[in-house]
């Protein structure tokens, strides 16, 4: 941990500038370009202006009426280009990208039981999905269970419900987890849920060295922007190293992290602000690991990424490629890493959930499709889309279906994987990609200043450049100096949806599970392993060993964080409206 | 005489942490001049109702995306009325299916604002629903 370290207070701990210091050189336009302004822009515009005073990206960054490589002066192609799978990576982290493997086609899905999201697992394997990414409920994102009193009424709501490895065992019923890439958005109680995992694999006899997937384990956007934390920055960094540490032993195909902009996004960022905080974030986890005395090399090979696609075409795709460029940077000139693998950043994508609408659902299958469209451009490893009923509840079967079909017919039918980076080397795009590596850049050196991370979350950097960001936004929305189509323009009158429902037949079941699970179980075994579990995290051990030994014994997923709620302690937040 | 700032009381009821629409709809009835008080994260309906009572607010103005609703707004409803504070208006936004609206309504939530609703839609219900409030109470005051 950097709290030793002295730290420097930025005394400019004020908003950074939305757009990226400007360029060393500024642009000269060519003759050619001169004399088109003169000769035919200026007069066409004179007879007609343009449609609006500002042309700007969903995240107000300004956008030229045309650009060519007078913008692309400042630096040079080859160097900043590159070809694919070679440094800087700009083109994509692999030399053949889709020719040899598209991206893993993996639909977050979850709700209700476990044996619910289990018939929903196997139906989207079924339907040609690449890898299952499981959502869980709000009270086992929060390490409740679910006959806990605060989660009355959450259970199975947002996900699926787990309160034990029992639950677990049934949700990856006839999955065989050694065949399956298996990813789990999951953060606070990211560890003890992983145990779980484990176990189940241990108990399906599937080498834990073949296992491949992703557990979340970012904590570090808990705080900044999704909010599900339970303990301080210190003990839950502390697990997260737990986590990496024990990954890099025993599940060298696993990826123990996804550093995620997502949610970083979906709080209300602007692209660059998404950008720069995963990756600091990204930072902070790297100093954390070898300040444990892990290898360089040894970890960061399995560091993964989660970024989201929102509207703006052309900005995701750049922000992707700037994604690249930056973290290779980071892993070599900051980090010294050694291997190439450490080098290249992995990431799966989800399409934003921020941006669909309640009005004229059918309209979000377009969003998602050209959303989607960007992440595949920007050359991600793997892809969620979303359902049109997002914006009314979890996705029905069949929306859920539209929504995977959306990433088949852009991998069979569009034509876009038959080569890597398609718009390389186009102007705007090369522009835009130095643009938003600038800012990013922009952005880490004043986390930097302010000490790191951790620091400046407890100053609230990030969190307020996040709301002010997100007041923008809705200001510009309600104006109409962004429209919205069925939102702000477009309305009609319109009829409900069939959407998903779950009722508290989930919570009931849960609660007879659990009941019928504490009184089976050796209540001395739970006992001593929670003892053991508390005295553990009073210390400095890997704690992974430990949970696995006490999610075996059918300790509950609530009995185990509460347990480490007395060395841990819990997080308050201090709220920035 | 000066009109006494419009109080709300801005609450994120249950598990649920995404917190960034009541952050704006906070900023922007403090933008409208009201006096707005964010309870923060996971507040149970008992420290919602004792913080309205505290705060003797107007406006009661929950965010809830985790389809907790139902549950969440029964029971508040229950503890407002016992506390006597059926004459603030409480109003919701987040995730609600369209199916369980009426229902909502019927426990005494005075509106539902689906997502899409502008932030002044907001601050002019609030002003239109207190004002008639304050009108209702003062039946002696002249008409202006």
């Amino acid at each position: 941990m950097r709290d030793e370290k002295a730290r420097k207070v930025s005394a400019a701990a004020g908003p950074v500038d939305v757009f990226p210091s400007p360029l060393a050189s500024p642009r000269k336009p060519s003759p050619a370009e001169t004399a088109w302004e003169e000769s035919t822009l200026n007069p066409a515009l004179a007879k007609s202006p343009d449609r609006l005073a500002d042309f700007t990206t969903v995240s107000s960054y300004p956008v030229r009426r045309i650009y060519t490589d007078a913008d692309l002066t400042d630096g040079n192609l080859e160097r900043d280009l590159g070809v694919p799978g070679q440094l800087p990576y700009t083109r994509g982290i692999h030399p053949a990208m889709y020719r040899e493997r598209l991206w893993t086609m993996r639909q977050f899905a979850g709700f209700g039981s476990a044996e619910d999201t289990n018939r929903r697992f196997r139906y989207l394997l079924s339907q040609g999905q690449t890898g299952l990414s499981v959502a869980f409920d709000l009270p086992t994102l929060m390490g409740y269970d679910s006959d806990h009193p605060l989660s009355e009424g959450e259970v199975g709501k947002c996900g699926v419900a787990i309160s034990s490895l029992a639950d677990m065992e049934a949700l990856f019923d006839q999955i065989p987890l050694a065949d399956v890439t298996t990813s789990m958005t999951i953060n606070s109680p990211a560890a003890p849920i992983w145990a779980m995992y484990l176990a189940v694999a241990e108990k399906q006899g599937a080498d834990w060295r073949r296992l491949s997937g992703t557990l979340q384990n970012d904590i570090l956007k808990e705080y900044i922007a999704q909010k599900e934390y339970i303990y301080p920055p210190g003990p839950s960094l502390r697990m997260v190293t737990d986590t990496i540490e024990f990954g890099a032993k025993h599940t060298p195909k696993f990826n123990p992290i996804s550093i995620s902009g997502y949610h970083i996004r979906e709080a209300g960022s602007t692209a660059i602000q998404e950008l720069a905080f995963t990756l600091r974030d990204g930072i902070e986890y790297v100093e954390n690991c070898l300040d444990r005395g892990l290898s360089i090399d040894d970890f960061a090979p399995r560091l993964s990424f989660f970024f989201n696609a929102h509207n703006d075409f052309f900005e995701e795709i750049a922000k992707y490629r700037a994604g690249r460029r930056l973290w290779q940077s980071v892993m070599r000139e900051r980090f010294g890493a050694k291997n190439p693998r450490s080098w290249a950043l992995r990431f799966h994508t989800q399409t934003a959930g921020c941006s669909l609408t309640a009005q004229q659902p059918y309209n979000n299958v377009v969003r998602t499709a050209i959303q989607a469209l960007a992440a595949v451009l920007g050359g991600t490893q793997s892809l969620h889309t979303n359902s049109l009923d997002e914006a009314w509840a979890l996705p029905t079967e069949s929306a859920a279906t539209v929504a995977l079909r959306t990433q088949q017919i852009i991998a069979y039918e569009s034509g876009v994987t038959n080569t890597a980076d398609p718009l390389g080397g186009s102007y705007f795009v090369e522009t835009l990609t130095g643009e938003i590596e600038r800012g990013a850049r922009d952005y880490i050196a004043k986390i930097d200043a302010l000490g790191g991370m951790v620091a400046a979350i407890e100053h609230g950097f990030p969190q307020r450049e996040i709301a002010d960001a997100a007041y923008r936004f809705q200001i510009a929305v309600d104006h109409r100096e962004k429209i919205i189509v069925g939102v702000n323009d477009y309305v009609v009158e319109e009829n409900p949806i069939e959407t998903l429902h779950i009722d508290e037949r989930v919570a009931r079941t849960q609660a007879d599970r659990l009941r019928k699970l504490r009184s089976e179980r050796s209540g001395d075994e739970v006992a001593r392993r929670l003892d053991s579990l508390r005295r553990a995290a009073a210390g400095t051990e890997n704690l992974m060993p430990h949970l696995f030994e006490t999610v075996k014994a059918y300790a509950t997923l609530g009995e185990i964080c509460e347990a480490l709620r007395q060395p841990f302690g819990v997080y308050q937040e201090v709220a920035i409206t | 005489m000066p009109d006494k700032k419009i109080r709300v009381l801005i609450a994120k009821p249950g598990l649920d942490g995404h917190d960034r629409g009541a952050k704006v709809i906070a900023r922007a009835l403090r933008d409208a001049g009201m006096e707005v008080i964010y309870t923060g994260l996971r507040q149970t309906p008992e420290m919602i109702a004792s913080a309205a009572l505290q705060e003797d607010v107007d406006v009661i103005g929950l965010s809830i995306l985790s389809g907790a609703h139902n549950t969440l707004c029964a029971r508040l409803m229950d503890l407002l009325r016992a506390q006597k504070m059926e004459d603030v208006a409480v109003l919701i936004g987040g995730i609600i299916p369209e199916q369980d609206i009426a229902e909502l309504k019927k426990i005494g939530i005075a509106e539902v604002f689906l997502p899409g609703t502008t932030t002044q839609a907001i601050v002019d219900f609030i002003r239109q629903r207190v004002s008639h409030a304050s009108a209702a109470s003062q039946p002696h005051r002249s008409a202006e």
